[in-house]
């Protein structure tokens, strides 16, 4: 019975084809309208967390600043003096951390950026950007390797001369495939010192693992990472060993929030008590990520719920259309009356007709805002797409706007007196 | 009920009385009282001229109506106490409506038009085309199952709305001005195939038409005037 109403929904729609699609098209519009906002709040998304990815969501954040006590003035630049060996992190300070919180850190992610440069040879040059790490740390690059390794613990522990490059740098510089540049030299002027590292490691460059600062630019100019034992961007920069920023990598299924504010607590009141002016301060990026993105979130529903306005005017316009198409047909329905069609038979054929416009109207109206949403986020740099689940409910909730909408004209064709009906003009 | 159903009696209808607007001051009797008796096998035909009531009676013996006052009983089944819906399955099975206007479904094909009834009366698919087929096929009209109503004459229509109506082997036709819209010599087809049918397959039909020539062709002749049947004559091709 059903499959027979939606045959004859398609007939009676298809016969008239100009008017079915003009009534489709308010459902069209607010649907695409709806596809569309989701899309570009996906990509909005995606361009604000795309910088904020790579930093790692399995990591806690950990600072050393200036402490703000009860009195502090926010107002006023209150600079008490410039840090101290005693008031970096030093590396007894982090095994300890590791230590005392073993049953939820994975590991301290430790870096140093050794400068910006631009290797040349001849023509053809390259833009990197030198940044000693520990192992957990080139661990949360979360980069694909391509050829070769990561650093053994020899080679962090003696300083040694390696290097990690990602494969623009290979296909600027050497031109050849990732495997071929193992072994390869890069040569180095940083603060008018010469340095020479070898190639250990090729890793796949992304734009995601760029933060969306590569993109713009040329392909060729882009500017990469390119990676050295931690402890020798130590000796190369004359630093020590010691951090006023570092990332703790947690295991999974710790919480991190809760994890964040114990490790600030565990160091304040173990080596920051007596110090005069500054504190360790942890944070979780994922909470905040969190919390950002269901700012962002909320910003997109309630876009979509302005767009879901244009939706009403579409319902609308197909009760008007149902009251009409009903009218027209009223000598039918008491033809059907008469053959033994019950009201509900009457009632299920004119609600099925309305949903199958619905129906159709939300698909159409899904793909043509799918279009609009992956144009428009394309021209904001990043590819946004609507969730499937939203789609399904865009399309599951014209569905129901056909019901609701369907309902009245249908009621009405139900109640008609058939020989009123048969005798209509 | 006083009078025993007699086991030949298709229709039974007693002191059908028919009132328009009751209670209120334009109140307006149709129908005065009426008898009528349809035996299961027989051709009937009711005439009357416009404004006779003949459209009220047909809207009341095909369920489309109630009577204000009377007994009704169709096929011995009292219908006069069912609800709407209830109405609606005993008109889908025991009655087939055969219209002056021929009523078919636009843009659907004669096929479709005919498995309609079934439908409604829950067939299956199959079963709905086959029983189609085999009325089209009864009806002459076998060759053009899959043409639309625009796409048929006058008398192709009704011959369709024929096989519509007997698709579920109903108890009565109600044929309404059958020929009314169509020239004589289509006319008298679709007279002959009522004949075919009552002859060939018993099948009770009332006849309802305003002209008396029509209908001397019928079993019995009953004449309506002003909301009462004045006359009831024999026909004249069953008189002999």
């Amino acid at each position: 019975m059903l499959l027979e109403n939606v045959k004859l929904a398609l007939t009676g729609l298809l016969a008239n084809k100009m008017r079915t699609f003009l009534t489709m098209l308010g459902i069209i519009i607010g649907i695409a309208s709806v596809i569309a906002i989701m899309t570009v709040g996906d990509a909005m998304n995606k361009s604000v967390m795309g910088s904020m990815g790579d930093m790692g969501v399995n990591n806690i954040s950990l600072y050393i600043m200036q402490k703000m006590g009860e009195d502090y003035d926010y107002t006023s630049d209150t600079f008490v003096r410039d840090m101290k060996d005693k008031d970096y992190v030093s590396e007894e300070m982090i095994n300890d951390l590791t230590d005392h919180f073993k049953d939820k850190v994975e590991g301290v992610a430790l870096k140093k950026s050794v400068g910006e440069v631009k290797i040349e040879d001849g023509k053809k040059y390259a833009n990197i950007s030198i940044e000693g790490v520990n192992n957990p740390a080139l661990k949360q690059t979360k980069v694909k390797t391509l050829a070769g390794r990561g650093f053994s613990e020899n080679e962090q522990n003696e300083s040694r001369k390696v290097i990690v490059v990602s494969d623009r740098y290979v296909d600027n510089m050497l031109g050849t495939e990732p495997a071929a540049a193992l072994g390869q030299t890069v040569e180095a002027v940083i603060d008018n010192k010469y340095y020479s590292y070898t190639i250990i490691g090729v890793y796949e460059y992304s734009e995601s693992q760029a933060g969306g600062m590569g993109a713009g630019k040329s392909q060729k100019d882009i500017r990469t990472s390119a990676y050295i034992p931690l402890q020798t961007a130590i000796i190369q920069l004359r630093e020590k060993y010691q951090f006023d920023e570092l990332e703790v990598v947690a295991k999974n299924g710790a919480d991190q929030g809760v994890l964040a504010t114990e490790i600030s607590e565990y160091f304040n009141n173990k080596y920051y008590k007596e110090n005069d002016a500054y504190e360790s301060y942890a944070y979780s990026m994922k909470e905040e990520i969190k919390s950002m993105e269901s700012m962002l979130n909320t910003q997109t529903y309630a876009f979509a719920a302005i767009g879901a306005i244009s939706l009403l005017v579409g319902g609308i316009g197909v009760m008007n259309i149902m009251i009409v198409s009903i009218t027209e047909r009223t000598r039918e329905i008491g033809t059907r009356k008469a053959l033994g069609a019950t009201n509900g038979c009457i009632r299920l054929q004119f609600i099925t007709e309305a949903v199958v416009v619905c129906f159709i109207g939300g698909i159409l109206g899904v793909i043509v805002g799918q279009i609009f949403g992956i144009m428009a986020s394309k021209m904001m740099g990043y590819s946004g797409s609507a969730s499937v689940g939203g789609i399904i409910f865009c399309v599951l909730f014209s569905m129901a706007f056909g019901v609701f909408f369907g309902y009245y004209p249908a009621n009405k064709a139900a109640k008609l007196n058939p020989i009123e009906a048969l005798r209509y003009e | 009920m006083a009078e025993i159903m007699t086991p030949d009696s298709m229709i039974k209808a007693r002191g059908i009385i028919k009132r328009f607007n009751v209670g209120s001051e334009n109140e307006l009797e149709i129908l005065h009282g009426i008898d009528l008796d349809v035996k299961k096998g027989e051709f009937v035909s009711i005439v009357g001229t416009s404004g006779s009531g003949k459209s009220t009676l047909m809207n009341i013996i095909g369920l489309l109506d109630k009577p204000t006052e009377g007994e009704y009983l169709l096929d011995g089944v009292d219908v006069c106490s069912a609800g709407d819906t209830e109405l609606s399955h005993i008109r889908n099975r025991k009655i087939g409506f055969v219209f002056q206007t021929y009523n078919l479904i636009a843009r659907t094909s004669a096929l479709k038009n005919v498995e309609l009834p079934m439908l409604y009366a829950g067939v299956k698919a199959r079963e709905r085309k086959e029983r189609a087929m085999e009325l089209l096929e009864l009806v002459e009209m076998k060759e053009r199952i899959n043409h639309t109503p625009d796409e048929l004459s006058g008398g192709q229509k009704q011959r369709v709305a024929i096989a519509r109506a007997l698709v579920n082997s109903p108890s009565i036709i109600l044929a309404d001005e059958p020929t009314g819209a169509l020239d004589s010599s289509t006319g008298r087809k679709i007279m002959d195939l009522f004949h075919k049918l009552h002859e060939e397959q018993g099948i009770t039909i009332v006849f309802i038409t305003h002209s008396p020539e029509l209908a001397t062709e019928t079993e019995r002749i009953l004449t309506l005037k002003d909301g009462a049947f004045i006359d009831e004559r024999m026909g004249i091709r069953y008189a002999s």
